[in-house]
Parts: structure tokens; sequence; C-alpha cells
């Protein structure tokens, strides 16, 4: 196989660097999480399989740019039909992880087909936003709705993964915004919201949600009221992130994970054991890494050579970006607990799988912004 | 493209915009409150756990343990780490209903701190228990270290008992260094001496993880164990009157009348200490609390009683100091005594005959100190009551006190607003009326008689330490001491004498002194108080007793006299074989330690002269040596027949 030189020369060195360096920052956090209460008892290998799946995953990208992502673009329908049985299968194969049918066991190996499904979605919306011509009409918006937004989301809801569905359903309506909406289409949803607001919250609240995704909310809203109870989580996490302080308490000193104070310290919570650690301080250089990933991405958005490269790049940065915010404004009492990782950092090999395709797709749009359709 | 550009260009705006609403967060909880959050994280991490301090125990005056420190297990729960469906499965493993458990988290308020489920978990529980602990990590099992009262029952109104701390006694500075749900002395010598027996608890500082297990020990302040405390009581003394004793209620007291130690103490009927270590139940508490004969009541001291026939002590001495009669005065006692139409009569239905004071005392003839009593005075007789101690308080620090009752005119004229009539010295004089006193009054007062009539040694719990000098309270008024000696050789008479009133529960073993009474009572029925007071040896007394048994319908001579003597055989019994053996240990010849050790016994036991002056045995009851071949064994001495 022969590699293109003008590819090694315009490929996006910086965003993998970027995605590297928090990835390596997202292992070191998961080695101090999971770092054993004595020094007798073994370290348990989570940052190992994390690597290892890095190393998948890099791999998995390696493909992906290999390959141009209009290809991508044109089985998208193919991948996208794929990614809805997925969901379907795990409705009801799905065995049983954290009250949530979320996982496929193949040969030893368990993986969330709702992982692999956000980026046929997100190759699904692309292109056929792509050929829409915007401005978006009301018509447009109600013919893409059962297929692109019901369909999926009711799946996911089903499953119940609450998270990716909203991520996946502010990524539609984000992207659809992007891509240039009527006024009238604008109009409609303003006033549908308006209207049917409180009905959908009813039947929101009452039909889709259950009794521990609606103890989370409660407990967003007023984590005082129990500290021990639904809203422990998030009591311990905001412990955990303001004890760091400005400087933090250095690495390997953090005391709210591996005393167990803090669930989930190395997947959803990956990022109040880093502040713990590394303080403010660690904070901004982190949070600056996700906004340079950000940017960077957009700017794929901005340079990409059609539509679908551009509305592809968008909708992947804005994948990051709600997972990013998702997260941390969980990890930070801000938004309800959703178990969403954080990307690149949270423990988890579908997930850095998934994410590392991704890039992928970003270093692809970006790689042949200057090639000619041939 | 213009859209897609713009679409950019905003978006950028909005993800550095959500960045900047980040980083004021992350300020917010760093900076802000940053220094709270690190100090809640610390507060999670560290623990201080308050280390138990073993608490002194309790010994008898020969180091007999009286109380044991057993390891108690408790169960509990934290509430914030219960899993769905938990709460049913812990309820059924403990046999509690959800419901209870419910209410106790409830009680509890924070949920980060273990409830206490359920105390004093029986081994088969705890072996359950343990076995299913990791099923639940809510659950914890925690030992206690309990106070175990060995012997239950017995002498409970003297020892007391340990319970948890009172909301009311958190409060108290004196209790400050109590932990939280920690136990103290509640009641009788755990409650007197809980300062001493308490010892100071230590403090463990460790660091914990969610589940509250400890992962390493960061600082430790080692406990101070509580001092041990030697009381004077002696078990086996104690044990005689409880065997012996067969009334449902009254009360018994024995103590050394040189010293003032108290050797034995009970009150009937009695209740087990052990039901209060854990915190008493409420069914077991209204059980006491509602039952008529009051087991809580210290008969001892808390009650008074008529004392009857026991206060023709103070008649006969009051009769005699003042001069009302001479030792040699004899007096008919007829069957009836008549004054004015008012018909008073004797225990003994043919009369007594012409007898002295010695003899009337002897005989307990009532109508002799109905005239004697008529003779002295009312007045008379209460100076000398009140100087042997009665009518009030002896103050021994465990609590309320009955002062018992010395009538005399003033008195009358001043309660009841009329006067004293003759009919009421004549009921007084062989303590009927308005007389009151507690056994614990008369034990003292017949102890001072017995040891000459000088003084009254203030009564003590502990065993005095050798050397250590009693305090001695004089009697109130100067006795001569013809008139002392008078009365203590009609106390042996009233055991040793064909016709004295306690003969039949004379002694092979001791010759010992006292004075039976029966008090009667009219109190929802007629009630008959049987009463035993007196001291052995009878020449140079060692113990001195009261003993007191409510509602018999028998004379008095057979319901507490049998006490008595049980209690003083055990007494004597015991302190030979000590002496004995102290003998063997200290290298003495076996033959010379026994003629040692029964030496007091051949001097007590030989009653042909009376009174005995104990001319070989000196005042701490270790006797010279007698002549080898008089040698009369008694108790273990007799190993060497």
């Amino acid at each position: 196989m022969q590699i293109d030189r003008r590819h090694v020369h315009n490929f996006d060195w910086l965003l993998l660097g970027l995605v590297l360096l928090a990835s390596f920052i997202g292992v070191l956090t998961i080695f101090s999480a999971t770092r054993p209460l004595t020094g007798t008892s073994h370290h348990s290998s989570f940052y190992i399989k994390q690597l290892a799946w890095m190393l998948v995953g890099l791999i998995g990208m390696g493909v992906v740019v290999k390959i141009d992502y209009r290809q991508f673009g044109r089985f998208a329908w193919i991948f996208y039909a794929i990614g809805l049985l997925l969901l379907v299968f795990v409705l009801g194969m799905g065995r049983m992880g954290l009250g949530a049918q979320r996982w496929i066991n193949l040969g030893g190996i368990s993986f969330q087909p709702s992982e692999i499904f956000r980026l046929a979605y997100i190759i699904m919306l692309a292109r056929y936003l792509s050929f829409l011509k915007p401005p978006i009409g009301v018509r447009d918006f109600l013919k893409m709705l059962p297929l692109l937004a019901l369909l999926p989301f009711g799946l996911l809801v089903k499953q119940p993964d609450l998270g990716t569905a909203t991520t996946l359903g502010m990524v539609f309506l984000f992207l659809c915004i992007a891509r240039g909406m009527s006024k009238k289409l604008i109009t409609a949803l303003l006033l549908f919201g308006l209207v049917s607001g409180p009905f959908l919250f009813d039947i929101i609240w009452h039909g889709f949600l259950k009794g521990y995704q609606r103890d989370r909310i409660v407990a967003f809203m007023d984590p005082e009221v129990d500290p021990a109870g639904i809203g422990y989580n998030i009591s311990q996490s905001k412990i955990a992130i303001g004890s760091g302080m400005v400087l933090g308490k250095g690495y390997l000193q953090g005391t709210q994970g591996p005393l167990r104070f803090l669930p989930e310290n190395h997947t959803d919570f990956i990022f109040s054991g880093f502040a713990e650690e590394w303080g403010l301080a660690g904070c901004l250089v982190l949070l600056a890494i996700y906004l340079a990933i950000l940017l960077r991405a957009l700017d794929t958005a901005r340079q990409a050579k059609d539509d679908f490269g551009a509305l592809l790049a968008m909708g992947l940065t804005f994948m990051f970006a709600f997972y990013f915010f998702f997260n941390i404004g969980m990890a930070m009492g801000m938004l309800p607990v959703v178990g969403i990782p954080l990307p690149f950092m949270s423990y988890g090999g579908t997930a850095v799988f998934s994410n590392y395709i991704a890039v992928g797709l970003l270093i692809n749009v970006r790689l042949r912004r200057f090639e000619l359709f041939y | 493209m213009s859209h897609d550009r713009n679409a950019v260009r905003i978006s950028a705006a909005v993800i550095i915009l959500a960045f900047l609403v980040a980083v004021l967060r992350l300020w917010q909880l760093q900076v802000i409150e940053g220094r709270d959050m690190r100090k809640a994280s610390e507060g999670n991490r560290f623990r201080v756990i308050d280390i138990y301090a073993p608490r002194g125990i309790i010994y008898d005056r020969n180091g007999i343990p009286l109380v044991k420190n057993a390891p108690s297990f408790n169960v509990s729960v934290t509430p914030g780490m219960l899993k769905k469906g938990d709460l049913e499965d812990i309820a059924a493993l403990l046999s509690l209903s959800p419901s209870d458990i419910e209410k106790k988290i409830q009680a509890a308020g924070g949920s980060l701190e273990p409830v206490t489920l359920k105390e004093g978990l029986g081994f088969d529980e705890l072996a359950q228990v343990e076995a299913r602990l990791s099923d639940f990590p809510a659950l914890q099992v925690d030992m206690n270290i309990e106070r175990d009262y060995i012997y239950k029952d017995v002498a409970s109104h003297l020892i007391g008992y340990i319970g948890r701390l009172t909301a009311q006694e958190e409060e108290d500075p004196e209790y400050s260094d109590v932990p939280k749900g920690g136990s103290v002395g509640q009641w009788g010598i755990e409650r007197l001496y809980d300062r001493q027996l308490r010892g100071v608890p230590g403090k463990k500082l460790i660091e914990v993880d969610a589940t509250g297990r400890e992962i390493k020990v960061v600082g430790e302040v080692p406990p101070k164990k509580g001092k041990d405390l030697t009381l004077a009581l002696d078990i086996n003394v104690q044990m005689a009157a409880e065997k012996k004793f067969s009334s449902s209620a009254g009360a018994f007291v024995a103590i050394n009348p040189e010293t003032g130690e108290i050797l034995g103490f009970m009150s009937k009927p009695s209740f087990d200490p052990n039901a209060f270590v854990n915190g008493i139940s409420s069914a077991d508490w209204e059980k006491l609390a509602d039952d008529k004969e009051h087991p809580m009541l210290d008969r001892v001291f808390q009650s008074q009683y008529p004392p009857g026939s026991t206060f023709k002590i103070i008649t006969a001495i009051a009769a005699l100091e003042s001069g009302a009669i001479k030792p040699t005065d004899k007096l008919n006692g007829p069957a009836t005594f008549l004054l004015g139409r008012h018909v008073f009569h004797d225990w003994k239905k043919g009369g007594h005959g012409m007898l002295d004071v010695e003899h009337a005392i002897i005989q307990s003839c009532d109508t002799f100190f109905y005239q004697v009593g008529l003779k002295t005075g009312i007045e008379e007789i209460a100076k000398y009551a009140r100087a042997f101690g009665l009518g009030r308080k002896v103050k021994l620090g465990l609590g309320y006190e009955a002062t018992g009752l010395v009538p005399d005119t003033a008195w009358k004229e001043r309660v009841y607003k009329c006067a004293w009539y003759p009919g009421d010295t004549v009921s007084s004089s062989i303590g009927q009326s308005y007389v009151l006193v507690t056994p614990l009054q008369m034990a003292r007062l017949v102890g001072a008689v017995g040891t000459g009539g000088k003084f009254m040694p203030r009564l003590s719990f502990v065993k005095l330490a050798p050397g250590q000098q009693p305090v001695l309270d004089p009697v109130g008024q100067p006795i001569s001491s013809s008139t002392i000696d008078l009365v203590r050789t009609a106390l042996q008479g009233v055991v040793n004498e064909a016709d004295g009133t306690a003969y039949r529960s004379r002694s092979q073993l001791v010759s010992f002194s006292g004075k039976t009474g029966t008090a009667q009572t009219v109190n929802g029925g007629k009630r008959y108080d049987s009463w035993f007071v007196g001291y052995a040896p009878s020449d140079n007394p060692e113990i001195a007793l009261a003993v007191m048994a409510e509602q018999t319908a028998e004379e008095g001579a057979s319901a507490a006299a049998p006490v008595a003597k049980d209690v003083i055989e055990a007494y004597i019994k015991e302190k030979e074989g000590k002496l004995a053996l102290g003998a063997l240990l200290n290298g003495v010849s076996p033959e010379g330690a026994l003629v040692n050790g029964t030496a007091k016994i051949i001097n007590a036991t030989a009653k042909t002269s009376r009174p005995l002056k104990g001319a070989a045995v000196n005042r701490m009851g270790t006797a010279r040596p007698l002549e080898r071949d008089t040698v009369r064994t008694g108790g273990m001495a007799n190993a060497n027949r």
C-alpha cells in the first residue's frame, strides 16, 4: 500500500496529537483512580486495557483515514441500517449493566452498539442534510423526523441510554440549525415547544423515564436534600473537584476515588478525579486541550470542500462538544447525572474505539480538503 | 457555503462561551468553595474512633470478681449504602420488621453515619450475620465491651448497673469524656464510683473508605483502663444471707462495727442488673415498675419500718442511764398491762413473772418495758435513740435515704397538733407507735452497742486499705460501761440462753448476740415484720447485722434470726479458713496455724462463763495460741482432727 506524500503533509497531526494527549492524561487518571487502597492488593488492569483499546482505535483510525470520506457518505444508509438493527438487537439480547441494556457480547468482548450507532447516525444525518437545499423548510423537517429522529431516539431511550439519546438529539437539532432553517420552521418549532412543552415533559417524565432516571434529575435539582441517597454522586463529585483547590492534591494523592467515596471515578466521573489531583491549574490545561480539539474540528468543517464534509465535521464536533460539556457539567453539579463518558479520557473500550474512528473521519475530511472531484 | 461559514463562527463562539462558563464553575468550586470542599473531603476520609477504656472490675473484699467485662456484638447499618431490597433482607436476617428499621434510620437523621439496629447479638445470630456481611456492604458488626454482673440479682442494689448515657448526662460536663452512646454507672456502686471505674477512653484517628472500612491508622491515643475497686462486701456472707432468706421482701445488711465496712447488703425482692446494660426493654421496665413488691426499692435504707422489740435495746439503755431503773431492779412481767382503761398485751400469754432488765431483754418481755418506758419517759428514750443515729440519715451517697422517725412530745405537737399521751410512750418503748427505722440504722446501732457504746464508724462500701484508720463518730450521749456491759450480756443471752427469744438460732461455732423483734403494722392488712439485729462474736464483735423480713405471719425470732445465724457462721468459717491458709503460706506449721485459726472459736464456743471477756483474744481477732490440747475444731480446722 502506497502512502500519498501529500496525505502525510496534509494529515492533521495537531488534532491527533491533542487527542493522544487527552487520552494519555486519561490513562494516567485511570491509573490513579483505580490504584489499590493498600500496598498489598493488585493494581487493577484498567489502564492497560485502555491503552490496548487506544491501539485498536488508532488502527481503526488509520483504516478510516485511508478511505475517502465521501465513500462513507455514499454508503451512509447501509451503516445507518446496520446501526438501527444493532439497537433493535441489543433491546432483545442486551445483557444487564447498571440497570440498562446497552451491551452486546461477541465472543468474550462486549461492546455498546449505541457507541457505534452514533457515528452511523451522524454520517447519515450529514449525508441527508447535504442533499437538502438550505434553508430547511417545515415540510423538509417533517419528512426527516420519523426516520432520523423518532425511530433512533425511541430505540435509544428504550434501552435506556438517555445520555446518547440526548446528545444525538442535540446534534440533530444543532446540525439542522447550522444547515439553516426557514423562518417558518423556526417559528413553528418555537411555537410547538411552547405549546407542547409541558405535555412533552409530562410524557417523557412519566412515560419514558425510569425511576432512577427521575431520581437523578431530582437529585440534580437539589443534591443537598439527601447527600447520601440519590444526590450522593453529585455531592461527592463536587467535593472531589473543589478539594483540588488551585494546585490540586498532587498526582496519586487523590482520596475521593480510591477510598470509593466517588463512584464510577474511572469512567463517568474521571474529570472529578483529575480535578482533585491537579486542581484548577490542571483543569485549565485540560480545558485548553479540549477547546483546541473542538476548535480544530470546527476549522475542519470550515475548510471542508463539500457540504457533506462540512456537515460531517460539524456534526462530529457537536457530538464531542456535547459529550464533553454534559460530562463535566454533570461532574461539576451543573447538569443532571446521565451516564455520559468524557471523550478520550473515560475508561471504556467501545467509546475509545468509536471516538478514534470519529477523529479519523475529521482527519479524513481535512486531509482531502484540497482534492478535486474526479 | 456562506451558511456553513457563519455556522462555524457561531458554533466556535458558543463553544468558547461554554468553556468560560465551565472555568467560572471551576473557579467557584476550587477557589471560592475550595477550602470547604477540602475540609469535606478530609471529613470523608478521616474518622475519629473512640477506643473503649476497659471499666474497672469490682471485687469483693477477698478479691472475688463481682462483675466482668464481656464482649457484646451489635449490628448497625449505614443507610446511604442500602441497595434496593436490602432492607427487607436485612430485616429478615435480624428478625426485625422493615418498618422498625426504617423508623430507626429516620430517627437517626443522617444517612452516612451507621445506625445501630440490634444490640447484644447471640452467638447463633452473630454467626448468621457474619456469614451474610459480604452480601450487604451497608451492614457492619461492632464489638462492644459490656458489663456482665456475674452474681445477677445478688447484692444488685449495692453494685448497681451501668447504662447508656442519658440525654441529660450528655449535657453534663462530668461525662464530657464519655463517647456518645457510651455507658456509665447509673445505680449503686457503679454510679457512686463511676469516675474511678470508668477510666479514660482512647481515641484513634483512622482513614476510612466510603464503606467506613478502616484503611489505616493515622494516630492513636491509648485508653486508660478504669481503676479496679475492692469492695468491703464479702460475697460469701452475702450468699449465706441470700440462701437462707425465705421471705419475698425484706432486707439484710452487715457491717464491720469497728471499721464501718459494709460486709453484706441485700434488699428483696431484687432485680438483675444485666437487664439494664444494653438499655432495658420497656416491657421489662414496666414489669419492674409495676411490681407491687417494688424490686427497685432499696429496703436497706430507703424503707422505714417500726423496729418492734429490737428497740428495747434503746429503751433499756435510756432507762439505765437516766436512773429510772437499776440493773438489779425486778419488776413483774404479766400477760397484760393496764394503763387507765387501755389494755397493753405481752406477746407471751402466761406472762414472764418477776424479772430484771437483763432477763426482760432476753425474754423480750413487753409488759416489763411498758412500765420501764413510762418510768423513763419518751424524752429520755428519744435522746438515746438519737444518740445511736436513729431519726437521722446515714448519708451513704446512694441517693434517696429514709430518715426514720424518733417521736417525742414536741414532734407530736408539731405534726399531729395534739398532746403526747402516756400510751404513746408505752407503745414506743417496745418500738411501736410512731418509731421508724431503716435496717441500716439498726445494724449500725447494734454494732455500736456491741463495740462498747462509744462510737459509730463512718460506713464504707470500699474495703479499707491495710493500716487505714476508719472515721469514727462518737455516740451522741456518754454511756456508762456498766450499762453497755449489761445490755451486751443480755443480747448474748437472747441467743444463747435457753429462755432467749433467738435460742433456736444459736450457733455451735460461735457465740453471737442480738435482739429479735416483731413489728406489727397495719398496711392494707395485718403485717408482721420480723427483725433480728445482732453481732458476732459476742465478746468482740467483728460483724454487726440487721435482718428484716416483711410480712411474715410468724414470730420474728423464727424468720430473721436463722438468716443471721447462717451469715455469722459463714463469716466465721471463712475467717478461720483464711487464717489457716494465711499461716500456711507464711511458713507456719499447719498445727500452729490451726491453733491460731481456731483459738477464737474455742473461746467463743466455751460459753460456760458469761460475760466473756475474751482475755486471750486481741481486738483484731487473731488469737494467741491457747493450750494445744484444748483445741476444738470448727470450720476448715476439721482437717487436723
